[in-house]
């Protein structure tokens, strides 16, 4: 763990460590707001925000909180700025977070921040639980942005809303709805897994 | 009437875990053997309910009339977690054999997305008091019947053979799309 430099700290989350095809966390959001690719880009966006901020503040503060109550208190770190990007996202984009719903405050139990909190924010330094969460959100957000990408080019022709297939394309309308969510997912992360394999029989470690 | 309505669609149309994805994490992680799946269904439901309640009256009594509606996800998850420690004092106290069976899943529900996803809801949609614990209800069946239902299909998985990248999430992934489309048929019971 020590001996990793900042740039594997950063880049792990992108792909080795990716929280949606490895670790599956954030299932929630990451199914339910990708059906339009400004969706899952501001969902993306929004739990960058979360997660760097709250990893800086946990590892900030991390020798000051109590062991016994350290879960208790990040969780109340992680809702205040579940909270502010709520509110910011309710005044400066109502369309958007109306379309998004429910899924911005349940930033709250995403799996990834506490996870990232837990496991790496609260042993490590400042400026490496920055680094870390700038490649895990950056990872998070690839991951979204591809998948909604697929949904929408599918179900509505469309790409962040411009119309990229001709109109001979009969959009698949069941993409845009929960199934395609759970289809897309599956087969996106077998693909990753099956390049992992490849490329593993490639280079044998 | 209104009532029944809201229950069945909370089962089946307006699926937590196939409609509204609330609730994946322990829908994909405890569903390989059904009876843990049916323990964490009960769990579920038992702290979906008593939630429906808490929240209610704290979003109702107390945000509202003092207009702080912008701490509700602070609030919503310090009582959803407090709830659930205390549930879990409770039935370790005053039934060992119910503790053996939904212990280690209680502490897991705090993160569950369903259960803040409910209080959520419920005040979005701004339910009464009979609409919410109604749907609290329902929801929890809905995501019972889900959840066993996978582990049902995840048992059978277990013996047949499933090429090597899709094994393990990707085709439990896929089941649950199956799952969704099918559950998809319902929505044209109720308008």
């Amino acid at each position: 763990m020590k001996s990793r430099t900042l740039g594997q700290e950063f880049v792990k989350g992108l792909w080795a460590e990716n929280p949606v095809s490895r670790q599956l966390l954030g299932m929630c959001s990451t199914l339910a707001v990708t059906n339009a690719v400004i969706n899952g880009l501001a969902m993306g966006l929004a739990v960058a925000f979360v997660l760097v901020s709250s990893s800086l503040l946990v590892s900030l503060i991390r020798k000051v909180i109590p062991n016994q109550v350290r879960i208790a208190s990040y969780i109340v770190i992680i809702a205040t700025f579940v909270t502010i990007a709520d509110r910011f996202m309710a005044a400066y984009f109502p369309p958007l977070s109306k379309a998004l719903g429910p899924y911005v405050p349940l930033i709250v139990v995403n799996c990834i921040i506490l996870g990232r909190a837990e496991a790496f924010a609260s042993r490590n330094s400042a400026g490496r639980s920055l680094i870390d969460a700038l490649g895990m959100s950056l990872g998070y957000t690839i991951a979204l942005v591809i998948l909604s990408a697929v949904r929408e080019l599918l179900g509505s022709g469309t790409l962040l809303g411009r119309q990229v297939i001709g109109a001979w394309f009969e959009p698949w309308v069941i993409m845009l709805l929960p199934p395609g969510a759970f289809l897309t997912l599956g087969i996106l992360i077998a693909t990753a897994l099956f390049i992992e394999q490849k490329s593993r029989r490639r280079r044998p470690a | 009437m209104n009532l029944l309505l809201l229950l069945v669609s909370a089962i089946l149309i307006n699926n937590f875990v196939l409609h509204y994805f609330l609730g994946i994490c322990p829908f994909l992680g405890v569903s390989k053997k059904i009876d843990a799946a049916l323990s964490m269904g009960v769990s579920v439901t038992f702290v979906l309910t008593l939630t429906a309640v808490v929240t209610w009256v704290i979003n109702h009594w107390l945000l509202i009339p003092y207009g702080m509606p912008y701490l509700q996800i602070v609030s919503f998850i310090l009582v959803i977690a407090s709830l659930v420690q205390l549930v879990e004092m409770f039935v370790r106290k005053t039934s060992p054999p119910l503790y053996q069976a939904m212990g280690i899943y209680l502490p897991l529900i705090t993160v569950n997305c369903a259960i803040m996803g409910l209080a959520l809801l419920a005040s979005l949609k701004e339910y009464g008091f009979a609409e919410t614990v109604v749907f609290g209800v329902g929801a929890g069946i809905g995501f019972t019947l889900a959840i066993v239902l996978m582990a049902a299909i995840r048992e059978r998985l277990d013996l047949a053979d499933v090429p090597g990248p899709l094994r393990g999430a990707p085709i439990a992934l896929i089941v649950a799309g199956i799952m969704a489309l099918a559950f998809l048929g319902f929505s044209g019971m109720i308008k």
